[in-house]
């Protein structure tokens, strides 16, 4: 039996959009900046680029504030039990119509390919780009008589580690727009990402956990 | 739910308007209007010199003038003894050399080469009457000569080849009784026909400055502030702020931009973050000689050469001399983009008698100092003038050759055509040896491009030096710079891994639907 189960909460939809926004538009801006391109005009791409580099911030703030109040931290916590299983899915299966090897599950909703690479990114990827562009940002030269503080000789090395990571947030966005297409339907995850609710296994799929913040109905499939 | 929505937005807004009101953008813009405010006052002079009645007589020389000037200023010609306009020179501590005297009896340029046994002719710009080569001249307060710095009825002329004595026809005494402050001519009459020509020396101070408009000059645009050269060249004492490092070695009494506008005057912080490295000319003078040419090269080497035994000259089609007799070929440029280099504000000289280290590459006549790592340093907007000048391969000096004199036999190239005998004769004026040989050596000379500032709308763009192609600063590459540098090796990796990722993604979404569509094939079967 199929059930369609409340399984991102409204905040989560927020912020995993605002963040897929901001990472266009910082991407976009930030490779003009590099010499990339040319398109919003030099001043304004850095202007942008550093008022969207803000609301970043202050969106990881609340992200980081809401995974640990709601424990969904836990969910990146790497696995290597059924590694194997979910790299010969995606190697072999998929192309037999072979069933998902892991469940998803409110408590569970990624697999352990999809833990590490998160993980990869929280752990790694967002701190190289957000230490390297604060740096980027407040670095001075230094002056006569100052405080040796923030004093850099030069930014080569904060713009290339800022470089190297738009690089790969980049190669990671062509990957998890292609990988969305992996679920049940095509579009069963990307639905589910706009709404909230996925299809999942009755089984497993539980009425999400009672919380203060997220007291959701649950939908049953007609 | 939806109130935590609401409400992260309402922070946000807060937070991006908080950004946005915190930028400062009313102060620069005010004293912007001050300034102009300042500068468009009228200047009003405090007495009317035509009332003196020592004035109103009829001079019979300029030295006539110059006494009555000291009966009432009467501490001034001192000061004006004092100052580097008189004595052609300065006192200067150069790195390598100590506290040396620079000036014009020791320095070097490759335009004229020096005034060393030529000072009857270069008198015409000095502010003195009856110079000599012993400069004895220098010594005797009635040589002052005044009026051309403050003669106001634009009728005072200095003679041609005459030490500095003005024209026999200037009516003195119209003259001496319309002094008063400097103006653009008094200044431009040297400074703009610097090395024997209207734009000949610095690119950006030539006749077209008399009377700018607004875009050859935003500040002395006859239509806008209309502002004098001494406006910015303040003086005290008759020691005027300012600074061309054709002959300067200090960083000290220097005219700036910061003066009036400080070192932040942008409404972007991002702008006025650059100042640190970037001097205000290099972005607000995006182009120099905007009206006539200014001389770019100048080969000696070819100097000499006669039509019928007589010296002849080449004009190119806007009247620029590009081959003359007595001076060689010329090579001329019109709006063009400075070169840029680090600079502190110190420099040093090839002096007379130095001897030549490297002769196989240009040799730099003035080495202006910096670098990237150096906090003094910013990156400035300068000319270079090439040149082939004379030098003696054996002792390995520049040749300060005799060029002028009033008749032919003297040794003078310019009257008798022959380097060795003018180099021989040269050289022994200066008291340096000469071999008997004469060479050809290319140099090079430096001249930071500080007026033509151009109108706000006007400044270099971003992306004129923020760019991977034909970056204005392509020159200086001994620091990153965003846009302009990169690491080829991450920017090839990081391309390759978007295109393999892009290529496995659709191999990996061709095989799937490939692979249902059989099934579904198959299934149907």
């Amino acid at each position: 039996m199929k059930k369609q189960v409340y399984i991102y909460r409204s905040f989560e939809r927020f912020w995993h959009w605002t963040q897929a926004f901001l990472i266009f538009f910082l991407a976009a801006t930030g490779f003009e900046v590099h010499g990339s391109f040319t398109f919003f005009g030099y001043q304004n791409a850095v202007e942008y680029h550093n008022i969207a580099a803000y609301a970043f911030i202050v969106l990881i703030a609340f992200a980081i504030f809401w995974h640990f109040s709601t424990g969904e931290w836990k969910q990146y916590l790497p696995t290597f039990t059924n590694i194997k299983a979910q790299i010969n899915f995606y190697l072999i299966g998929i192309f037999s119509n072979a069933p998902h090897p892991t469940k998803k599950t409110v408590l569970s909703k990624l697999n352990p390919l999809q833990r590490l690479v998160y993980l990869g990114l929280k752990l790694l990827v967002i701190p190289v780009m957000v230490i390297s562009g604060l740096l980027y940002m407040f670095y001075r030269y230094p002056q006569k008589g100052s405080v040796v503080g923030l004093n850099l000789e030069t930014i080569e090395p904060i713009a290339l580690f800022h470089t190297a990571g738009a690089f790969a947030l980049i190669a990671f966005i062509v990957v998890h727009l292609y990988l969305i297409t992996t679920g049940h339907k095509p579009t069963t995850n990307l639905k589910a990402m706009i709404t909230g609710y996925e299809e999942l296994d009755d089984d497993q799929g539980e009425k999400p956990e009672k919380t203060t913040t997220a007291p959701e109905p649950v939908k049953t499939e007609n | 739910m939806k109130k935590i929505v609401v409400i992260l937005v309402v922070f946000f807004l807060t937070v991006i308007s908080v950004i946005l009101f915190l930028r400062p953008n009313e102060i620069p813009q005010s004293l912007t209007s001050q300034l102009k405010e300042k500068y468009t006052q009228k200047h009003v002079p405090s007495v009317d010199h035509k009332k003196f009645t020592a004035l109103q007589k009829n001079f019979s020389h300029p030295r006539e003038v110059t006494e009555v000037c000291i009966t009432c200023h009467t501490e001034r010609h001192k000061e004006v003894m004092q100052s580097s306009h008189w004595n052609w020179q300065r006192e200067e501590y150069v790195k390598g050399r100590g506290i040396i005297h620079i000036g014009k009896h020791n320095a070097i340029n490759n335009f004229c080469i020096g005034v060393e046994g030529n000072e009857q002719s270069c008198a015409k710009c000095h502010i003195g009457f009856g110079m000599t080569s012993d400069l004895k001249a220098l010594t005797d307060s009635t040589n002052i000569d005044c009026l051309v710095c403050h003669d106001n009825s634009d009728t005072y002329v200095k003679g041609s080849e005459m030490a500095g004595a003005p024209d026999p026809k200037v009516n003195l005494s119209t003259v001496a009784q319309n002094v008063g402050k400097p103006t653009r001519s008094n200044c431009g009459v040297c400074h703009f026909y610097g090395g024997g020509g209207n734009n000949v020396k610095h690119g950006d101070l030539e006749s077209s400055m008399f009377e700018p408009s607004k875009d050859i000059d935003v500040h002395m645009a006859v239509e806008g502030a209309n502002m004098s050269c001494v406006d910015c060249h303040t003086s005290q004492n008759h020691k005027m702020k300012g600074k061309v490092y054709s002959l300067s070695s200090m960083n000290r009494d220097r005219s700036s931009c910061e003066q009036c506008h400080t070192e932040a005057p942008h409404e972007a912080a991002i702008l006025n973050e650059h100042t640190l490295k970037v001097a205000c000319q290099t972005c607000h003078i995006p182009v120099y000689a905007k009206v006539n040419a200014t001389k770019t090269e100048w080969d000696w080497s070819t100097a000499g050469q006669l039509k019928d035994g007589k010296p002849f000259e080449i004009d190119d089609k806007d009247g620029n001399h590009t081959y003359l007799s007595i001076k060689g070929t010329f090579k001329w440029g019109k709006n063009l983009k400075p070169d840029y280099i680090w600079f502190n504000g110190t420099a040093d000289h090839y002096l007379l008698g130095d001897t030549i280290a490297d002769t196989s590459k240009p040799l730099q006549i003035n080495t202006l100092n910096g670098s990237y790592s150096d906090p003094d340093s910013k990156i400035t907007p300068v000319k270079i003038h090439k040149a082939k000048q004379p030098y003696d391969p054996v002792t390995k000096m520049l040749i300060q050759p005799k060029l002028f004199a009033d008749t032919k036999g003297e040794g003078a190239f310019w009257k008798d055509f022959d380097w060795k005998r003018a180099s021989a004769v040269g050289m022994a004026e200066v008291n340096l040896p000469f071999s008997g040989e004469y060479s050809f050596i290319e140099t090079e000379m430096t001249w930071p491009i500080n007026h033509m500032v151009s109108s706000k709308e006007l400044t270099v763009d971003c992306v004129e030096c923020h760019s991977r192609n034909e970056s204005r600063l392509a020159g200086l590459n001994d620091f990153y710079m965003p846009a302009r540098d990169y690491s080829p090796l991450i920017d090839t990796a990081g391309n390759w891994v978007i295109i393999l990722s892009i290529i496995g993604v659709f191999a990996h979404g061709s095989a799937r639907v490939y692979s249902s569509r059989k099934q579904k094939k198959g299934a149907s079967k």
